[in-house]
């Protein structure tokens, strides 16, 4: 996601253009029946994308187990899984299972992409949560600090530092933490969710979430809390730092335009102090255009969280993904992908539902 | 482009120079630092072959190999990797191959994001609203998953020099094309309505010739915002592809993110030198890009420029854009 998108997201949010063209004057029960119908044809498109380009390559069968098999038990698994039939029955075939929700299976390990969904999705949850809540700490303030002294020496560092928390690859972000924290300073642990004898103690709840964090709380014992909390500090700062920058850059935009407003105007006649008008008018209009764009923020928080579950050994998707990718099962991959683009279809819509709520314009 | 229009030198109108003309203060000294840190970048690539002291996939030398994993010291500056490679040579090389890759990728995209954004816009109809809706949906989805997808296409498991850079490229280019397309596609609707195209188009001007010379020349002038932006961009996506396992093999070229992947490893037992330059040098590239792309931004964008304060005059009128 570029500096350029979110400079220009709050002018035109992420919604496409047609709902807006299309109804003037409408209400928001129609708007979101427009914008939940064009859900389909966004995962329709990324997924026929992804479908072609990754048989462009040829057959998963042959990527992953192709060089240890005959010629002709190739074929045979090849001819068993239905990939020597024409592309365009295995395109409509493919389309069909991802509508009701089947996307496919891996080959190394014969899984369910759906229960791999289950099984690691609440990993990825709980780290993206972790970093939003560093994002909105760390950046929602230091924006409105950075708008109050404009364009002077605060703002210039802080613009300084929101450019370098973007310039810094999550992975090399999440290394030096880890060298400083973990390693140098001994203070948190190097890596993972929680401790072994921790997961173990989670696994043995009745009926555990897999989100480590409603676990621990249920299990109310305090040791198992601080342990999975330890645990998630790095890689929610590494995840949440980039994020962070970015509110930064958004909050000090939108409250220097916010500032500029006439009902601004009349409260600093009225003698209002500049610490007031910044903290009490022109906060809360000044943080929609943060809702807008979180769409696309959830986008770059995804990719972002495979980097940093590679980086921390976080067993979630994004992790689960980079191990297939380096043991080469793309089916495992394109169902991955695939199920992310839906999952970010989804969030997007959400988010512009809430967005349409909060602020009218966006409607129009 | 143009014929030039006497007084302004050919200098005074290179984008970068005449933006840094137009500044002032702090965005003035963010442009320069930003083009300095870039400017050395190149050197360095450029360069490479000589500055480096090692080879890129040199381990040994006619003592014999190279010490793994040993600490910054006279003979290795940066010290040496888990597999006996000179760091400090290889963040050189690095930069070659990120330059390389950024270079090519920015070109393809530019060619291909132009030229659809142009008939898009210009001749509209069908092929225009398919084209807007599929920019549409690959808009909001995480780039370095379609990059991921895009590498796994064209490398597919092989993996020499030429074709590690090219795939790395193209599946940068894919995330990339959308965002030239829409800028050039919303400017040549805008220029399609103009009165010298439309007379140029009841002269009886071909639809290339208005396309190419009418409407291109015209709708470039965001470009070299976009280009600087998506720099940094790119060179992000290439490490992150290269910290997967998914850009160049590392026999074949030096990659940075490649290189922080293996550091991975190395931390646990506090050697930090594998990993800290490589990832300095990443952000340091993608720092100055990014100052540079930053401050060619707002002072493109009269209501973010700063003005020099002059005292006793009216502020002289603002110029719209950076012709």
């Amino acid at each position: 996601m570029s500096l350029l998108q979110e400079a220009e997201a709050p002018a035109d949010p992420p919604t496409p253009a047609s709902p807006r063209r299309s109804s003037g004057g409408l209400g928001l029960g129609r708007y979101i029946l427009v914008r939940a119908l064009l859900i389909f044809p966004t995962v329709l498109i990324l997924v026929t994308l992804v479908f072609f380009l990754m048989r462009v390559v040829g057959d998963p069968i042959t990527a992953s187990v192709g060089g240890r098999l005959t010629e002709a038990q190739l074929q045979e698994r090849l001819e068993e899984a239905g990939y020597l039939r024409p592309i365009w029955v295995q395109y409509v075939e493919y389309l069909g299972q991802i509508f009701t929700g089947n996307f496919g299976r891996t080959i190394t390990d014969n899984r369910e992409i759906g229960d791999i969904l289950v099984q690691y999705g609440g990993a990825t949850l709980e780290l993206v949560f972790y970093a939003l809540i560093v994002a909105f700490l760390v950046g929602v303030p230091l924006g409105m600090v950075a708008a109050y002294f404009r364009d002077r020496a605060p703002d210039a560092v802080l613009r300084i530092l929101a450019i370098l928390a973007y310039a810094t690859p999550v992975f090399f972000a999440g290394l030096l933490l880890k060298l400083l924290f973990s390693v140098w300073l001994g203070w948190l642990p190097l890596g993972g969710r929680a401790s072994s004898r921790v997961q173990l103690a989670l696994g043995r709840l009745d009926d555990p979430t897999g989100i480590y964090l409603i676990d621990a709380l249920r299990s109310g014992n305090s040791i198992i809390i601080g342990d999975v909390l330890a645990h998630a500090v790095l890689p929610g700062l590494a995840l949440g730092l980039l994020t962070a920058g970015v509110f930064l850059r958004l909050v000090r935009t939108n409250l220097i335009s916010t500032l500029g407003n006439e009902y601004v105007d009349a409260a600093r006649s009225r003698g209002v102090s500049e610490f007031r008008l910044v903290r009490k008018h022109a906060y809360k209009p000044a943080l929609i255009p943060i809702v807008t764009v979180m769409g696309l923020q959830i986008a770059m928080l995804l990719g972002g969280a495979v980097l940093t579950e590679t980086t921390f050994a976080w067993r979630g998707l994004g992790f689960q993904l980079a191990q297939y990718l380096g043991d080469r099962d793309f089916v495992a991959v394109q169902g991955i992908v695939a199920l992310l683009a839906v999952i970010v279809a989804l969030t997007n819509f959400i988010v512009d539902v809430i967005a349409a709520i909060i602020d009218p314009r966006v409607r129009y | 482009m143009a014929e030039p229009r006497a007084k302004r030198s050919l200098a005074s109108r290179l984008p970068v120079i005449s933006h840094i003309r137009q500044s002032s203060g702090l965005q003035r000294g963010m442009l320069v630092a930003g083009t300095i840190i870039t400017l050395a970048f190149v050197l360095v690539a450029l360069l490479a072959p000589l500055i480096a002291p090692y080879h890129y996939n040199e381990n040994r030398d006619a003592d014999g190999p190279f010490p793994t994993q040993e600490a910054p010291n006279a003979e290795h500056l940066w010290g040496t990797t888990v597999g006996g490679y000179d760091v400090l040579s290889r963040v050189i090389w690095g930069t070659q191959t990120a330059l390389l890759v950024v270079i090519i990728a920015i070109a393809l995209s530019i060619v291909i994001g132009v030229l659809l954004g142009l008939v898009s816009g210009y001749l509209g109809g069908w092929i225009d609203r398919v084209l807007v809706v599929i920019a549409d949906a690959i808009y909001p989805f995480p780039t370095l998953l379609l990059a991921i997808v895009t590498s796994i296409v064209l490398a597919g498991g092989r993996s020499t020099l030429w074709s590690g850079i090219l795939a790395a490229a193209v599946a940068i280019t894919v995330i990339f094309i959308p965002q030239y397309y829409r800028v050039i596609r919303a400017e040549a609707v805008r220029l399609k309505s103009e009165a010298f195209v439309e007379s140029a188009r009841v002269l009886g001007t071909s639809t290339g010739r208005i396309l190419f010379v009418h409407v291109l020349r015209n709708s470039t002038r965001s470009i070299p915002l976009i280009l600087t932006l998506n720099a940094s961009e790119a060179i992000l996506t290439l490490a992150g592809l290269g910290f997967l396992g998914f850009g160049i093999s590392p026999t074949t070229a030096a990659e940075w993110g490649y290189d922080l992947n293996r550091a991975l490893a190395d931390t646990a037992s506090g050697i930090w030198w594998t990993g800290v330059f490589p990832g300095a040098a990443i952000v340091l590239l993608v720092l100055g890009l990014t100052l540079m792309g930053e401050s060619l931004n707002d002072i493109a964008d009269p209501k973010l420029r700063l003005r020099r304060r002059r005292k006793g005059t009216d502020l002289p009128a603002v110029q719209g854009g950076a012709a």
